[in-house]
């Protein structure tokens, strides 16, 4: 029994790290159109920030101050190289996140080093853990669902509630007539993109004392972050924190099963292949496939 | 207007290319052509990508060493010229270079590559060009067959192993768990442990390989523990090496760990925090140079290059630099002695270097053994208060 | 396009690639045939590549996991021992039809038996055709982002089988990977007595690619490709079976990054997990982009290239960052390709020096390649 509890722990806790990186791109995605390839470029930048602001003021400060410098990439990149484009391709933009994600990347370890860095823990240190029925999960992992919790229900409030939400959503589902109606949907996206960079930012914050940062570590995060966004139905931030979390029980359970651990990542893409084969619409969709499934 | 614009950035874009020509390869020491030809030797490391951890600081200690050597006279009356191309890991390039390093720039000898994947790849490459290759890689196989022309510097994987368990002979251990990272060092850890352990008496109940960057490791060590192992060991790189230790303690796995000979940097238990203390690994006395009798043979050397790569880098030293110091130093050794930069000559010198003392150990080349160190290059370390000091059981 | 053009396009381009090698020879530079028969072997995948992005708008971030099938199955067929078919009386006259092939030990006296090269080849492009069916039957029927995924998604799966799987040499690769004996006395090999011969191998079989590409590009398959990109709706209600020529080109495509792949590998001797990574597989796609999406002619200038600059070591530490670099630029500024703004400049160049064409009217003559 308790094994099993542990292993629906470690799901969680690489479920909750997957979810992060999925409301990211949801949010870019259901905003602009744009699958963001550099999403897990953001959460590398902001790890790498905290880590370095760390070194200076206490944690919290640092990790405030992380978000705002890169939610303010986040805008700078929108407005370099989206903003001028007037009708790009699905081609077009995916190449241009690659391109971007690779050249993140490479300033980064200019910037900094090849070294593998890492946040302290926010709550107890490295071997405390909580306990539940015998099994024990960080309470770091807390950290992390909570945060993604706090978040979805920010952007919900804000999407749902606020003036500017209710036109970031008008954007989404129409741009033409968003603008007929006098939205500025130039500055959407702008807006979009720093929101976006900075929930990516936080998320690598908080998983940074799992998981640890280092200039590579976003691509991969980005990867995962595709299957689960994926799975809960591209476009749509609360079903992609399911699908995160799916997907993590899915690997994590994959070696209680017997699977041998090497092949633990082909799983998540294994979910990511038969999900866009079988059910592009996502796991909690019933409706018609998204704009972008669609033939532009 | 707008498309002149356009064909001036294209344009613009392919100078910035051309002009990167320039920048073919970090050379240090003399430039070609200066009076009293330099001695050239060619270095592949793998400074950017995956194994940086590797080749960074691989190559800021060979740079540092020959620059030490040029500024005291170089060899033989002439300086060195030392050639480092970056592999960035990758096998198709690291090929590339050794063909050009080979064939254009005509060097005397190669120290690198980085990685396993990377030097058996070439292996063939610098056997049929009869060219000496001093490789910074860890895998067995590399030295075994023996290839009369390659050589490497880091302890030998069996050798680590075999530490381990002897040390859990002494602990009383009998059932172990094994994880590895599924890199070229991993692989070749994780086949050593498993040959060797049914001859010392343990049994390996489960052995899982996780990717190299895995974020979380809880659920491989659940299956350790559902096993009830007695002890884990870990033969990976950063940073799973650190998630290790920490998931271990996170789940309650109280059990010993053991880690490879790559977790010798004081980085990685700065990382694991509290959750390194008490793991054990094989390592070199360079991690533990301050606790070494004074009279120690390595003693002096290790503390020299301490010094010297702290104070001019800024970071602590690592194993992985300690590999490229005594593979330069051991090439240079050869051209000393054999007095010229005759690539059969050197060859001849290094397999007959005796009794060199580096960071890994005192390397003792011979026609069969062309890695040189025996077991007690080797010290079993541990981990107290944040600090690496000798295990004494 | 016509014919004449072509003609001349592929015999200067066979000029050029001779006079490089006699250049080369002359000057006692031989080694630079290294890099640039590594870099054909690149530019005949990127123009495959080409063919499937540019032409059909059908995008892979997958195409280095057709790569690793071909390199794979040929090194691995090819070294895989099997020590006891020589004693039987099947294994030896297996060996006389040159089904299995014997080498010496390469640090031994022994000797092993594998398949032959040739065999373990073939079995790498119908391995990868294979696949690339299986995988472009329902991948295909995705547009934009979603097919995008799902090739990267299939790429990623690809790297993690051979990095995870034993037999494959998981993260060292295989190594010690046999000559393929093209011609009596000729093989595809690393092994600097043969590199002027491999040279031509390289070139020859980049020119062949070359050719059936631009042949077929010119063909009734190529304006239907083109109607695909441009809308695959409308293509579809001219009566043209979108999803067979797509799934063709996909296959055709893939084969062709399997045949390249085959080939380097036999050459270089040795292949790893990271030839199969994400990182080549973007490459390529950034080597179409810089050529310009759909010009056949461009994948390959720029494929040739930027692989040989790359494998020159050019670009130092910045080696990823130079394609990052090259996909954002020629992607937000000249999604035509660099090539696109430089025509445009030569033909307006050519307008102006014919008076009877306005200027207002010659920007409407050029002609704009479909991006």
């Amino acid at each position: 029994m308790s094994q099993i509890v542990q292993f629906f722990f470690s799901g969680l806790t690489l479920g909750s790290i997957y979810a992060v990186v999925a409301l990211g791109f949801n949010l870019i995605y259901s905003t602009t159109g744009i699958l963001n390839f550099a999403q897990g470029e953001f959460l590398m930048l902001g790890g790498m920030t905290a880590v370095t602001l760390a070194r200076f003021t206490p944690i919290p400060v640092a990790v405030v101050g992380a978000v705002v410098i890169v939610t303010l990439c986040g805008g700078v990149l929108e407005i370099l190289f989206f903003r001028r484009l007037r009708r790009p391709t699905v081609l077009q933009m995916i190449i241009i996140t690659i391109g971007l994600s690779i050249v993140i990347r490479e300033v980064a370890l200019h910037v900094w080093d090849e070294k593998v860095r890492s946040l302290s823990y926010f709550t107890g240190n490295e071997c405390s853990s909580v306990r539940v029925l015998g099994a024990g999960i960080s309470p770091q992992v807390f950290w992390v669902l909570g945060t993604v919790a706090l978040v979805v229900l920010l952007l919900h409030l804000f999407l749902h509630r606020s003036l500017v939400g209710r036109a970031m959503r008008a954007c989404a589902s129409n741009p033409e007539a968003a603008m007929l109606a006098g939205i500025n949907t130039g500055r959407m996206r702008t807006l979009a993109f720093m929101l976006s960079a900075g929930i990516g930012a936080l998320g690598g914050c908080v998983i940074s004392p799992i998981t640890m940062t280092q200039y590579d570590s976003g691509a991969g995060l980005a990867i995962k972050g595709f299957a689960a966004a994926m799975l809960g139905g591209l476009g749509r931030p609360m079903p992609g924190v399911l699908g995160g979390l799916l997907v993590g029980l899915a690997e994590a359970f994959s070696v209680y099963f017997g699977m041998p651990a090497a092949y633990k990542d082909a799983t998540a893409f294994g979910i990511l292949v038969a999900v866009l084969f079988v059910r592009p619409q996502g796991l909690f969709s019933s409706g018609e496939l998204q704009a972008g499934a669609q033939e532009r | 207007m707008k498309t002149l614009a356009k064909c001036a950035l294209v344009l613009g874009l392919a100078a910035a290319m051309v002009s990167c020509r320039k920048k073919t390869s970090e050379v240090t020491g003399p430039p070609v052509g200066q009076p009293g030809k330099p001695i050239v030797i060619g270095a592949l490391f793998a400074v950017t990508g995956p194994a940086s951890f590797l080749g960074a600081p691989e190559k800021k200690t060979a740079e540092m060493i020959v620059d030490q050597i040029n500024a005291a006279g170089g060899v033989n009356g002439r300086l060195i010229q030392l050639i480092v191309k970056d592999t960035g890991g990758s096998p198709e390039k690291c090929i590339s270079f050794t063909r050009q390093l080979i064939d254009e720039n005509k060097v005397c000898a190669i120290i690198g590559p980085s990685t396993s994947g990377e030097t058996m790849g070439i292996k063939n490459i610098c056997e049929t060009a009869k060219v000496p290759l001093v490789s910074c890689a860890a895998a067995e196989v590399i030295v075994n067959p023996v290839a009369k022309y390659v050589f490497k510097t880091p302890q030998k994987d069996s050798q680590a192993a075999t530490w381990i368990f002897r040390t859990m002979k002494t602990m009383g251990i009998k059932k172990i768990g094994i994880v590895s990272g599924n890199t070229g060092f991993g692989k070749a850890g994780k086949n050593q442990l498993e040959k060797l352990a049914p001859e010392m008496g343990i049994e390996v109940l489960a052995s899982e390989v996780y990717d190299k960057r895995a974020t979380d490791l809880t659920d491989v060590l659940a299956k350790l523990k559902a096993k009830n192992v007695q002890a884990v060991v870990n033969w990976s790189i950063v940073p799973a090496q650190s998630i290790v230790a920490k998931n271990m303690k996170q789940i309650g796995l109280n059990v010993p760990l053991f880690q490879s000979h790559g977790f010798g940097n004081i980085k990685y238990v700065e990382q694991a925090g509290e959750a390194a203390e008490g793991t054990l690994f094989p390592g070199g006395r360079l991690l533990v140079v301050g606790s070494l009798p004074n009279g120690h043979p390595q003693k002096a050397v290790l503390e020299a290059y301490k010094t010297e790569y702290e104070d001019r880098y800024h970071e602590a030293v690592s194993t992985f630099g300690g590999h490229a110091y005594d593979a330069i130093n051991i090439v240079v050794n050869a051209i000393r002695k054999a007095g010229s930069d005759d690539r059969d000559k050197i060859r001849d010198a290094i397999e007959n270097t005796k009794g060199f003392v580096g960071t890994g150990g005192v390397f003792n080349f011979s026609p069969e053994d062309h890695n040189g160190l025996t077991l007690d290059a080797f010290e079993m370390l541990t981990v107290k208060n944040g600090k690496f000091e000798l295990y004494r059981p | 396009m016509n014919t004449g053009k072509t003609a001349a396009g592929i015999l200067l381009l066979t000029l050029l690639a001779v006079a490089v090698q006699v250049g080369a020879s002359v000057s006692g530079r031989d080694y630079y045939l290294t890099q640039l028969t590594m870099a054909a072997y690149t530019a005949a995948v990127v123009m495959g590549l080409s063919l499937l992005v540019g032409y059909t708008g059908q995008i892979s971030l997958g195409h280095a996991g057709f790569v690793a099938i071909g390199a794979y199955t040929s090194a691995f067929l090819s070294t895989a021992p099997l020590a006891h078919a020589s004693g039987t009386a099947l294994g030896k006259s297996l060996l006389r039809f040159h089904v299995l092939a014997s080498r010496p030990e390469l640090y031994g006296d022994g000797t092993v038996v594998s398949l032959a090269p040739g065999l373990a080849f073939l079995a790498g492009l119908l391995l990868a055709g294979l696949v690339a069916v299986g995988i472009g039957y329902p991948a295909l029927r995705l547009h934009g982002h979603y097919l995008a995924m799902a090739t990267l998604g299939f790429g990623l799966i690809v790297y993690r089988l051979v990095l995870g799987t034993a037999f494959l040499g998981a993260a060292d690769g295989i190594s010690s990977v046999p000559p393929l004996p093209i011609l009596p006395g000729v093989a595809c090999t690393g092994e600097p007595g043969q590199r002027i011969a491999n040279y031509y191998i390289a070139a020859g079989f980049t020119l062949m690619v070359l050719l059936f590409l631009l042949n077929l590009t010119d063909s009734r398959t190529g304006r239907a490709l083109r109607a695909i990109h441009g809308s695959e709706r409308a293509a579809a209600a001219t009566g043209i079976d979108t999803a067979a020529y797509k799934l063709k080109v996909f296959v055709l495509s893939a084969i062709l990054a399997a045949a390249a792949g085959g080939l380097l590998t036999f050459y270089r001797g040795s292949i790893g997990p990271s030839d199969a990574g994400a990182m080549k597989s973007v490459r390529y796609v950034a080597m179409v982009a810089a050529g310009g999406m759909a010009s056949v002619w461009g994948a390959l200038v720029v494929g040739f290239v930027l692989t040989f600059l790359s494998l020159r070591g050019c670009f130092g530490s910045f080696d990823d960052a130079v394609f990052g670099v090259v996909l954002i630029v020629i992607m937000s500024f000249t999604p035509e390709g660099p090539f696109g703004p430089l025509r445009t400049l030569v033909v307006r160049f050519r307008a102006r020096r014919r008076p009877a064409l306005a200027n207002g009217e010659s920007e409407k003559e050029i002609p704009r390649v479909v991006a």
